[in-house]
């Protein structure tokens, strides 16, 4: 156990008033912000299977490559020097995705962990972080993925309901790269996302899907930020929510921003939230900023609803009942997204956990 | 054997400027195997009696009674009438995204029959069924009602009547929007679903051209909110020459 009080005067402690901050309930990040957190030095992330060839995982001693203004980060910096970093080599195409876990419990300490996945050029995997478990983590986690390189990069959070989950995901992407991700937050008490894509090189492009289901007491919040700083990047956001019970809130931002330099760029993002009881609130804001008026395309679209009572009504007219019916809007609602998955086993387990998150919230029962 | 009857129904919606009343005392008695039109002009209320019987929550009972076989329908939650035995093929079927027809179909056939049908046997059905009304496999790939064409839409209702076999069927204008081809192969769908299970069909239209494919028992003419007219299919015959003028200006 290290105290980390020392050294990190100068690092900026959040208020809650600042923008970035603005909708956190920092009492609830166990420390992690202000410095007063004891943070343990556990590895909790752990390889499962076998390693394929081309890729290694290993502990090293490495500076950030990122930058980053979050303070929570910044205070993982200035704890750690080293980094749990895999890399996949230049050429080489891994076709089975690369399995992550934490599911340790502890709720003394914070652990404060950097992680770094390096696509070398031409290479091409998914990587999968599973997150289960209940643990008070921060996560400075950067991502590169080089020239031509391929990433998909699943983050499932199915926390215990004591968690508490503070990360940056932030990817480099470098010329005619591509990052895909799908973030999937269905537990913890407490769970704030940043993914950030920083455009490198033109032609680079990316697609950022999430869903989330928060219930009773529980804050999920996703915020990302696409920088288009260079011609010819593509990006899509599309992130589907829902909330059911009391105090249930999560938050979803969209900052997209169009350099000036950013010529041709392509953007689109959206966000949905389907409110499924009343005392649950959604956060939804997405926005654009533009410098350039030599685009390809630019949109963004949020929209908030309750069941639609169309869609019950026709399920039911065939016999199916409430509950029933109310299960399947909201499983369908979720399967655009977490289809894209590509893992039976992975899918199944996170829509039977949306299927027991409502049964408990006791949304299906209207 | 069975009836639904329909006994002095009065049925208002609640808009903006208040409760307007829209059905007005209907009586109408449907038996298995029988074949009722009811025809009348736009805004006459025909989709509210449909939407009525099945049980739309927009829709307040204001008087009167539903019975099937003796049952209370109007007492029935929604899926209570289906299991119950009513059917209704909506003009506007619902889009219900993310879920597949043949998820859907499952879904409905388990909570109909009270367990889950077999596998094989099921496949089996739900080809059969998509085959006779000419319906292309992937059909049961995609999106409830999402994307369908206007055919497509009534041709999945009609592939639900079938695979569903329910003992009272309304269809509510399942001929709008249709083509003669179209119209030809879903009609086929009504008229099997009339031979295998003995169904008893309500079948709601503005136009007689359906009624080529599918011969009524009775037809009712329906304007302001109530059966003014009955007969046999002969009535049909006149309305196709000279209009609901006369019964819309009575």
């Amino acid at each position: 156990m290290t105290a980390l009080q020392s050294n990190l005067l100068e690092i900026h402690t959040p208020q809650g008033r600042e923008e970035a901050w603005r909708f956190t309930p920092l009492k609830r990040l166990a420390g992690m912000h202000d410095g007063t957190a004891v943070a343990s030095l556990l590895d909790s992330l752990k390889l499962t299977g076998a390693l394929p060839s081309g890729v290694s995982f290993e502990k090293v001693e490495a500076e950030a490559f990122t930058m980053s203004n979050d303070a929570i980060v910044q205070r993982i910096r200035a704890f750690s020097g080293s980094v749990q970093r895999l890399t996949v080599s230049q050429n080489t195409e891994i076709n089975e995705p690369i399995h992550f876990s934490r599911s340790m419990r502890d709720l003394q300490s914070v652990e404060f962990a950097r992680v770094q996945i390096v696509l070398e050029p031409n290479s091409k995997a998914t990587v999968i972080f599973e997150n289960s478990g209940d643990l008070r983590l921060g996560e400075d986690l950067e991502i590169r993925v080089g020239a031509g390189a391929h990433l998909t990069f699943i983050s499932l959070q199915e926390w215990g309901s004591s968690s508490v989950h503070a990360a940056h995901h932030h990817a480099v992407v470098e010329r005619d790269g591509t990052f895909n991700s799908i973030v999937v937050t269905v537990g913890g008490s407490l769970v704030r996302l940043l993914p950030t894509v920083e455009f490198a090189g033109s032609g680079a492009s990316t697609e950022l899907l999430g869903v989330y289901f928060a219930t009773e007491g529980q804050f999920f919040e996703h915020r990302m930020f696409v920088d288009h700083l260079v011609p010819q990047a593509k990006s899509r956001v599309n992130y589907k929510g829902a909330l059911a019970g009391q105090d249930a809130h999560t938050v979803w931002i969209g900052d997209v921003f169009i350099r000036a330099a950013a010529e041709g760029t392509d953007t689109y993002e959206l966000n949905r939230n389907l409110l499924l009881s009343d005392g649950a609130r959604a956060d939804s804001v997405p926005n654009l900023e533009i410098e350039t008026g030599e685009i390809v395309g630019a949109g963004h679209a949020s929209t908030t609803g309750r069941f639609d009572d169309e869609q019950l009504f026709y399920l039911m007219s065939r016999g199916i009942s409430s509950a029933d019916a109310r299960r399947l809007v909201v499983r369908g609602f979720f399967t655009e997204i977490v289809s894209q998955i590509k893992d039976q086993v992975i899918e199944d387990r996170i829509m039977a956990r949306i299927d027991d998150e409502l049964a408990k919230a006791g949304a299906i029962n209207g | 054997m069975s009836t639904l009857e329909i006994r002095g129904l009065k049925v208002s919606v609640t808009t903006e400027g208040g409760d307007v009343e829209i059905l007005k005392g209907v009586d109408l008695t449907i038996k298995s195997g029988e074949t009722h039109a009811i025809m009348g002009p736009n805004g006459s209320g025909k989709s509210t009696l449909a939407y009525s019987i099945a049980g739309h929550p927009k829709y307040t009972i204001t008087g009167g009674t539903v019975t099937l076989d003796g049952a209370d329908v109007l007492e029935m939650s929604v899926d209570e009438r289906a299991k119950a035995g009513l059917f209704l093929a909506m003009q506007y079927p619902v889009e219900v995204p993310g879920v597949s027809v043949s998820n859907f179909l499952r879904t409905a056939a388990t909570a109909l029959r009270g367990e889950a049908p077999k596998l094989r046997e099921w496949v089996g059905e739900v080809k059969g069924a998509m085959e006779a009304l000419k319906m292309d496999p992937s059909f049961a790939a995609r999106n409830v009602n999402e994307g369908f064409s206007g055919g497509e839409k009534k041709r999945h209702e009609i592939m639900q009547l079938e695979l569903l076999k329910p003992k009272i069927a309304i269809l509510d204008e399942t001929d709008s929007g249709l083509d003669v081809d179209a119209l030809r192969v879903v009609s086929e769908g009504v008229n099997r679903a009339k031979e295998n299970n003995n169904v008893g069909v309500l079948l709601i239209t503005h136009y007689t051209r359906i009624l080529k494919y599918i011969k009524p028992d009775f037809v009712h003419v329906f304007a302001n909110g109530k059966i003014v007219e009955e007969g046999g299919p002969e009535l049909a015959d006149k309305l196709e020459a000279q209009g609901y003028e006369e019964y819309v200006n009575a």
